[in-house]
């Protein structure tokens, strides 16, 4: 679904991508690990057209998007989340979703009919009970809890129809129980809808239960690719990221509910 | 949806009605003028606020295209050889021109970057009206007046028909202005005013959008152009000075930029204000300048604004607990990145 070759990007003298060979499986569930700095965000924003990257490939879908601008790969079916919730503050729960789906339905130009459109109703009531909003469904943005933010960032990002959702620190800034709870929600979202998802995290817990394979990435380079069990005996990644206090056997453990 | 709909054309009717009885209800020859005045500049104060209030793109220059609807009309109409309605449509669409040139620049700027270029462009076009005399009559204006030819039985030359005429022309507008305001498309432009950043992300052409609206603003704003021409049978290039615009962003900001009649409210609150301040001091700039300065500072928003949110809170305390829910804690502020 979507695969990047030999990705190169530096800003000034940073090289925050080096030569980024990854592939992500149409379906798959994927995490993308690495200490701070290590270029996770830039790697979304080279996939998702916002920056262009100075050399490489990134394929999705059957093509090169390089040199797309970010809203014709957005068009192709690419959608993101953001690490601190992007809303549109003033727009209720259900305005913004519904504006959400206009846009997906190519209707944003509509000047002669009334907000909202019938032929987006059933698409947004069905996001609301997906995503557990419906009950607040009538609060403005800006009022919700962080959590439910957060929800609705993904909301918005899951109101295009994607093929494939970038998520970036979907747990960012919430507790443990918290965090669970949010990311079973996402996986349940990966499951009810079997698209391709890859998401940036930090919780090893989390990327180890729910990840199908994780790509580690240092320095803007790939460090380890391989399926949870693989990396977490990779000898590189325990010494450049994990750390050998074996906070791993927490991993293996009774996950809190 | 159709009952919306219903609505407004119900409110818009009652404000028509409101506009023709005014006059015949005190039959004072300056209340009329009044009321033009607040029709014309009502009017370009709402279609400033597509772009202020609705979009996020504070333009500093939108009174050029009042003066280009004033212009184009009055010089068409001096020509002779068109009709009103005729020479309205092309005021219109000539104007539609000018802001789709404009706007393609312009918009492509963001925040202050934007409002200096519009108002760059204003500048520019109050000059070629001051330099071009043989056309536009220069500093003097369009000197001789603009002849009003009777059309389809309607003579504008008689005072209490041009003024029905502006009326039903306004209201017109207005509705045409809250279609656009409860559309997929305002839907749209106030995802772009919130966060265009996302909005883009969501697939939305953040750019034609805007240009969108702002043909559409010019577009209205022209005709409020060709109301004020056709009130004092003239054009002056003060229309298109930066102080035209500048009190069409006062008007906003008096009477507020989130209720959709807001800035029609400003627009009666400052005619109002100017026509008694002048009565009783020549002082009249010092006197606008601190109840604008109390607007800002003491209601922090426009008179409609706040007098919404005070009527949403006493709704809001005089509703009974009836969702208890759990209570939700407020999102912070700054998110911390977890490391």
């Amino acid at each position: 679904m979507l695969s990047v070759e030999n990705l190169h990007k530096s800003f000034g003298g940073v090289q925050a991508t080096r030569d980024v060979t990854l592939d992500f499986p149409a379906g798959s569930l994927t995490a993308i690990i690495g200490p701070n700095g290590a270029g996770k965000t830039t790697f979304f924003n080279l996939i998702s057209g916002h920056v262009r990257p100075d050399s490489g490939r990134v394929v999705f879908d059957g093509a090169d998007v390089v040199g797309l601008s970010s809203l014709e790969i957005v068009r192709r079916g690419m959608a993101r989340a953001f690490q601190v919730a992007s809303l549109f503050p003033s727009l209720t729960v259900r305005e913004a979703l519904t504006a959400a789906v206009t846009a997906h339905q190519r209707r944003s130009w509509s000047l002669l009919s009334r907000f909202p459109l019938g032929q987006s109703r059933a698409r947004v009531e069905e996001l609301l009970e997906l995503l557990g909003l419906a009950p607040k469904a009538d609060l403005v943005s800006s009022s919700l809890s962080h959590g439910d933010q957060k929800l609705l960032d993904i909301g918005l990002a899951l109101a295009m129809d994607p093929k494939v959702l970038l998520l970036d620190e979907p747990t960012a800034g919430m507790g443990p129980d918290e965090r669970w709870r949010m990311i079973e929600k996402v996986h349940h979202l990966w499951q009810a809808r079997r698209l391709t998802m890859v998401f940036i995290e930090h919780d090893m817990d989390i990327v180890f239960k729910y990840a199908q394979a994780v790509h580690v990435l240092k320095y803007g380079a790939v460090l380890a690719q391989g399926t949870p069990a693989e990396i977490r005996r990779n000898q590189d990644v325990i010494d450049a990221y994990l750390g050998t206090d074996h906070h791993l056997a927490v991993a293996t453990g009774e996950v809190p509910a | 949806m159709r009952t919306g709909l219903a609505r407004d054309l119900g409110i818009g009717l009652l404000c028509l009605v409101a506009l023709l009885a005014l006059p015949v209800l005190f039959p004072h020859p300056s209340l009329r003028d009044f009321l033009i005045y607040v029709i014309a500049y009502g009017l370009l104060a709402m279609s400033l606020n597509l772009l202020v209030g609705l979009t996020g793109l504070v333009s500093f220059g939108h009174a050029a295209y009042f003066a280009s609807g004033a212009y184009v009309f009055g010089l068409l109409m001096q020509g002779g050889a068109v009709s009103i309605p005729v020479a309205m449509l092309a005021a219109v669409g000539g104007t539609a021109l000018l802001a789709l040139v404009i706007g393609a620049i312009c918009v492509r700027l963001k925040e202050i970057y934007f409002s200096f270029i519009t108002l760059a462009f204003q500048m520019f076009i109050h000059s070629i009206i001051l330099t071009w005399v043989e056309l536009t009559g220069g500093d003097q204006g369009l000197r001789g007046g603009i002849p009003r030819p009777p059309f389809l039985g309607i003579d504008l030359g008689e005072a209490g028909t041009l003024y029905g005429f502006c009326a039903v022309v306004f209201v017109l507008c207005l509705l045409v202005m809250r279609q656009v305001w409860q559309s997929p498309f305002g839907y749209t432009l106030r995802m772009i005013r919130d966060n265009p950043a996302r909005a883009n992300f969501l697939g939305v052409d953040v750019v034609r959008m805007k240009l969108g609206v702002f043909v559409l603003a010019g577009i209205m704003a022209s005709v409020a152009g060709i109301i004020m021409a056709l009130f004092v049978s003239g054009a002056f290039p003060e229309f298109g000075f930066w102080t035209t615009s500048g009190e069409a962003i006062f008007m906003i900001m008096l009477g507020g930029t989130q209720v959709f009649l807001g800035p029609v409210i400003g627009a009666f609150l400052l005619q109002l204000l100017n026509h008694y301040v002048t009565i009783w001091t020549h002082h009249h700039g010092l006197v606008l300048g601190i109840v604008i300065l109390a607007i800002v500072l003491g209601l922090r928003r426009g008179v409609a604004d706040y007098a919404a949110a005070w009527l949403a809170e006493r709704r809001a305390a005089s509703r009974p607990a009836a969702v208890p829910g759990p209570a939700e804690t407020p999102a912070p502020a700054e998110t911390k990145a977890v490391g």
